[in-house]
């Protein structure tokens, strides 16, 4: 680890003045990915401006009945306060499937969108990398590949994005508050991620020094239903193999409900929180249907290019939407089927 | 036979002694003994799997402020043996894996160390490498020490004229040991006496090892290990990093040398499960009889330092069958050293074998018990003597009663829940039951009780706590009126805490030296009266088949549609003898079969071939089960003492919990879903529609 | 290259001058002698090291010690005086709920922390909320209560106590062990 500058910023605008003004700066929220990757060597920043005294880890009420969420709340407040349990179940659900305890004790709102992957390649310093180092190539294509992406991946990378909060964001259409040295700037939370295309290095659309100082949820709709379920390889304190965040508006005035709006979100697929409008699109104005929900899934994960290593990760997506629609619609759970005649030893 | 000990103490559930400060934090580890002025090592390592090192550049890392030495094969002190390629690091340019030491910086914080190690650039010349475990590799070959194959009867014949035939090859994966305490070592050299403070499974047969290969007197050699963070076979043997801190301390004379392998280097440098492929073949009758059974194995090795993973071992022993073909190969590759891990050999063994009976009894239509019943050998099939305690079928009855096994219905698919199917299976469990000759006890008469000094380990296994008891047994006193000493070579020779053997191996001692105590001294000894014991040989080994057996049932629960599988329920039933402290030894068995579940649906190292090592190298991405996995775990034992296994009644308890275990969960799998699943561990994507 | 980092270390106060790359399990483990929160992976993977920061349980070796200047910090080996045993501590004795015990200073910490959130209302990602009108489950229009102490159920300790890990496997004794405390009978 080489030695850095310490500062404890004293307000934002300063802050941002400051990491602005020093390519090899950075800003110090929570530390949980940060000291992390300090000690493996993936960053070596020469300054770090400390954001744990700002004035920013308020949650507030805005005039429309949405909320604005200070970017330096604890992962596990902003998952406890009662406004979001009520309003935004899968942002609740979301954070509290993430991490443990401690972390989200630690971990914060800014801080957990703007997290780096967990490509083992990329925490590796001896293997190259080149969302780490551009240009010395991808040692996941070829490699070990089950966490990694299914969707929207490129020659040059196929890194997945770590984060289950930005993936029940994304679902709410939340906005990032981003001020920056040029000032203030509102940016969609699905436009905050990039896919990784020629320059996997670059994880998000934000400039060096821009600062996320809050996230704004819109007020949620009365009827609007909404969960995050995570798929994982135990059965908790692990990362995403795939996530859904939903959220739903049935319309319950027909024969049978049917659905007015959906929002869907996958995590654990792809560089980005992936927004899953081709489903979205196969789902409005349809029956709450288990096939409907089928359909709709399928038409998502038809996009989907896995590697070698990970194509199970495609039918996965697709169970896990099915899933999540049809606990929203309240649809009783698939019986499966059986019993099926044991094909004995030479069954695989 | 022995006159076993008669239990007063023992059998009793007593708290752990040195509990009290261990749930404080108080128990020193081998970090935390009180060092004056350590310096902080930090290794450098081979970032290549196989070649040489074409130079070293410390300059700008010798340069910065703390820094105190930078060593390297160029300068570091020569070993006076070399032939242990694991241990004999910085001697010569050779790169034999990547991870391997390549030399050290030693610095005045830890910090600073890291930092420059960094700053030392190391050229390589790159050599072609191998690393990719193929079971059909034609470099598989013989154990080094000769082949140790099984070849009884017409195996060939009986297999291709049996009414039933099974012919299926499973794996097991790289398995990483991760005991919470990093192997950690510090060593300060005092003129030509060497400390260390370190966490080892045996401090004396660590110091018969290290001593001689670094040229010194074993008296001269101290280890000093009063508590260890955990170990499961990776602390059973010194590995190099044990070598780096006493290497890197000669350069520095007076000085203390703090080393604690990080997380990440321990997945290349602490040893490992090596993988393993299983080709198991059975020919039985339609009523479940085993005529043929053939079991062939093949492990992953080093081509720096051997070691078979012998998976045929169980398969020797477990089931009848005359005509039998049985054999171990190793592939030598060019991968970091594997070693112990908590029942090398029967654990995966284990696997195809208790997957493979469990697909004989379906191919059967049989309950898998019963199908073992059919199979019971009267004899050991693998020596011909008569079994000392040979209670598998105990341990399934009581088991199935306790688990509830006949309201089973057998057909897969036949259980579910909520959307979720629900299967139940059941494996065997076994583990030989060694004891080591040669340890040795002091027992001395102090005004508040007596003293009791062996060199035995505590590596969270009970020792503290069970050997108290023993030696108040022995002496017939209560156990607050002994205070134990253990966990260094000062204190009388104790063999290795390995093999399940520590427990009865060093309590053999304890007892003969209690009753030469009483023999010498008397009921009302004087202070400092002292007597002293040696455990034996068992001469029961040579004429029996000394075997722990038990079963496993589980339940798990499986989400088709999202591949997710979780462990609902698990139970054991043991045969090992007598019990020596009910609290510990249940939390050991427990402890084993959690251990088992991470075997199961967790755990694999992912070896890079084109690299070299193990990439999901942390507790991240390489999977140990947290709380939320393990549900109810319930561990029993059958209540017996065998007197054959010596005074103790005892036979070893540390590694037969993971036995079978995890056969038992994959046969629950497919019984809930009908999917036969033949390579560890069982992820749920098996059971994705593909 | 030093700061001025003021802590309270279980009640004692200390001043110390620090590298800025200190973490807070190294100043108390090679720099104050604490060694009861253990360094287990050094990445806030296994929660050996847990402490109570200003009463909250955090991995400590994530934490930059000159980031917590003026912060109390409770470990293991502070939430009892000089020669007793808290609650916690006999619990975890009496349930066995420890083997090597490397873990153990971290899991009881991070027990301390999941007594004291479930008593706080704050949920895990399995607490079942209130009956509500937006979310899965039954219709219901009477507004959630959310500041009431969540039960402690066996499930929602494992799942609290997840982001401890125990290689020894105790994990079933330190669920019996917080059980006692949270006065629930096994469910």
């Amino acid at each position: 680890m080489k030695p850095f500058d310490y500062q404890r910023a004293e307000d934002p605008a300063a802050a941002v003045a400051t990491v602005a003004a020093r390519p090899g700066a950075s800003f110090l929220a929570g530390g949980t990915n940060l000291v992390d990757h300090l000690k493996l060597g993936v960053t070596s920043p020469d300054l770090l401006v400390d954001l744990g005294r700002l004035d920013l880890a308020d949650i507030e009420d805005l005039a429309d009945g949405g909320l604005r969420i200070g970017a330096m709340v604890r992962n596990s407040d902003l998952a406890a306060d009662p406004r979001v349990r009520r309003g935004y179940p899968v942002l609740s659900r979301a954070l509290l499937s993430g991490a443990s305890g401690q972390l989200r004790n630690a971990a914060t709102t800014g801080g957990n969108l703007l997290q780096r992957t967990r490509c083992v390649y990329f925490q590796d310093t001896t293997t190259p990398c080149n969302k780490r180092e551009p240009g010395s190539g991808c040692s996941a294509l070829g490699g070990y590949t089950r966490y990694h992406a299914i969707l929207g991946a490129s020659e040059e990378c196929i890194a997945t994005h770590p984060s289950d909060l930005a993936v029940a964001l994304t679902a709410l259409e939340a906005t990032v508050v981003v001020l920056g040295a040029d000032g203030r700037q509102r940016i969609p939370v699905a436009e905050l991620h990039r896919l990784p295309g020629d320059d996997p290095h670059l994880d998000t659309v934000l400039e060096h020094g821009d600062l996320i100082t809050a996230v704004e949820l819109p007020a949620p709709v009365p009827s609007q239903r909404s969960t995050y379920r995570k798929i994982r390889d135990r059965a908790s304190y692990a990362f995403a193999l795939v996530s859904v965040a939903a959220v739903l508006e049935l319309d319950s005035s027909g024969p049978g409900p049917s659905i007015r709006a959906a929002r869907l979100a996958l995590g654990g697929v792809a560089h980005a929180p992936w927004r899953a409008r081709r489903a979205e699109q196969a789902l409005i104005g349809a029956p709450a249907t288990r096939e409907v929900f089928r359909q709709a899934a399928a038409a998502e994960l038809e996009q989907a290019r896995p590697v070698s290593g990970n194509e199970f990760k495609v039918p996965m997506a697709q169970g896990a939407l099915v899933t999540v629609l049809s606990e929203l619609a309240r649809l009783p759970p698939e019986r499966p089927a059986g019993p099926a005649a044991d094909e004995g030893v030479a069954h695989e | 036979m022995s006159e076993l000990l008669r239990a007063t103490a023992i059998g009793t559930d007593l708290t752990r002694v040195e509990g009290p400060a261990k749930v404080r934090g108080r128990a020193p580890y081998a970090y935390e003994h009180p060092l004056e002025e350590p310096l902080h090592l930090h290794p450098l390592c081979a970032t290549i799997a196989r070649g040489r090192v074409s130079s070293i550049d410390a300059s700008a890392a010798s340069a910065l402020d703390g820094v105190v030495r930078v060593i390297t094969h160029h300068d570091a002190p020569r070993l006076a043996d070399t032939d242990d390629g694991e241990l004999a690091i910085l001697q010569d340019e050779r790169i034999g894996f990547r991870g391997q030491y390549l030399g050290a910086v030693l610095a005045e914080t830890p910090e600073i160390a890291r930092q420059a190690a960094d700053l030392v650039v190391i050229e390589t010349d790159a050599e072609h490498h191998d690393a990719e475990f193929r079971p059909d590799h034609p470099g598989a070959r013989a154990p080094e020490g000769g082949a140790d194959d099984v070849r009884t009867g017409q195996f060939d014949t009986a297999l291709a004229a049996a009414e039933i035939v099974l012919d299926q090859r499973y794996s097991t994966p790289i398995e990483h040991n991760n005991p919470m305490e990093p192997h950690t070592t510090s060593a300060r050299w005092d003129g030509d006496t060497l400390t260390l403070w370190t966490s080892t499974q045996g401090a004396h047969p660590a110091k018969q090892t290290l001593a001689p290969i670094l040229g010194i007197d074993p008296e001269r050699l101290r280890i000093i290990s009063p508590h260890v963070g955990g170990g499961f076979g990776s602390k059973g043997l010194p590995h190099a990093d044990m070598m780096l801190a006493a290497l890197a301390a000669q350069v520095v004379p007076g000085r203390a040398v703090k080393y604690a392998v990080t997380r990440q280097h321990m997945f290349a440098v602490t040893g490992y499960r090596a993988p393993t492929s299983q080709h198991v073949r059975i020919g039985a009758r339609v009523d479940g009889t085993i005529t043929a059974f053939g079991f062939d194995a093949v492990s992953m090795s080093s081509r720096t330092k051997e070691f078979p993973e012998q998976a045929i071992k169980p398969a020797r022993q477990m089931y009848a069958g005359a005509h039998r073909h049985i054999t171990q190969r190793v592939l030598p590759l060019d991968v970091a050293v594997p070693s112990w891990m908590r029942a090398p050999g029967e654990a995966p063994g284990m696997v195809g074998l208790e997957i493979a009976m469990d697909e004989l009894a379906d191919a059967c239509d049989l309950d898998p018990i019963e199908l073992r019943a059919r199979n019971e050998p009267e004899l050991d099939p693998d020596t011909g003597l008569p079994f000392n305690q040979r209670r598998l079928l105990d341990c399934l009855r009581e088991g199935a009663e306790r688990f509830g096994w006949a309201e089973r219905d057998p057909r897969p698919r036949s259980h579910h829940q909520d959307g979720w199917l629900i299967g139940t299976g059941v494996a065997s469990a076994t583990y030989p039951a060694f004891r080591q000759p040669g340890s040795k006890a002091l027992i001395r008469s102090v005004a508040s009780g007596y003293e009791v000094a062996i060199g035995a380990a505590d590596l969270g296994t009970g020792t503290w706590t069970a050997l108290t008891q023993v030696a108040a047994d022995a002496l017939e006193v209560e156990p607050e009126q002994i205070q134990l000493a253990i966990g260094d070579t000062a204190l009388p020779h104790a063999t290795v805490a390995g093999g399940s053997t520590g427990l009865a191996s060093w309590s053999a001692a304890v007892i003969t030296a209690g009753r030469a105590f009483r023999r010498e001294h008397g009921t009302s000894p004087a202070v400092g009266a002292e007597s002293t014991g040696e455990a034996g040989k068992n001469p029961a080994a040579q004429e029996l088949a000394m075997h722990s057996y038990g079963a496993h049932f589980g339940q798990v629960r499986i989400h088709e549609p999202t591949g997710e599988i979780r462990l609902d329920r698990m139970l054991g039933v043991f045969s090992a003898g007598r019990i020596i402290n009910p609290r510990t030894a249940r939390s050991q068995f427990i402890g084993g079969m959690t251990m088992g579940v991470g075997m199961a649906l967790h755990e694999k190292g992912e070896l890079d071939p084109r690299f070299g090592h193990v990439v999901n190298h942390d507790l991240a991405e390489y999977h140990v089960p947290v709380n939320a996995d393990i549900r109810e775990i319930e561990a029993h034992w059958l209540d017996e003492e065998d007197p054959q296994a010596g005074p103790l009644g005892a036979r070893g308890i540390g590694e037969i919990g993971i036995v079978g275990a995890a056969a038992a969960i994959a046969n629950a799998a497919h019984h809930a879903t009908g999917v036969r699943v033949r390579e560890l561990p069982v992820f749920g994507d098996a059971f994705l529609p593909r | 290259m030093g700061h001025p980092v003021h802590l309270v270390i279980d009640g004692q106060e200390h001043a110390l001058t620090l590298d800025p790359r200190t973490t807070l399990l190294d100043a108390l483990r090679d720099h104050l002698g604490n060694t009861s929160p253990k360094k287990g992976c050094d990445h806030g993977q296994c929660g050996a090291c847990t402490v109570l920061v200003d009463g909250r349980r955090m991995n400590s070796c994530l934490l930059l010690a000159v980031t917590l200047d003026g912060a109390e910090v409770t470990t293991s080996d502070g939430l009892a005086g000089a020669d007793e045993l808290s609650e916690l501590h006999q619990a975890f004795l009496d349930n066995d709920a420890f083997q090597c015990g490397y873990c153990t200073p971290g899991q009881i910490c991070s027990a301390a922390g999941v007594l004291q959130e479930a008593a706080d209302g704050r949920p895990s990602v399995i607490t079942d909320d209130p009956p509500r009108a937006d979310g899965p489950g039954p219709e219901q229009h009477d507004p959630p209560e959310f500041d009431r102490p969540v039960e402690l159920t066996d499930e929602e300790i494992r799942e609290r106590m997840s982001g401890n890990l125990c290689r020894c496997g105790a994990y079933v004794g330190i669920v019996d062990a917080l059980r006692q405390l949270a006065g629930q009978e096994q469910r």
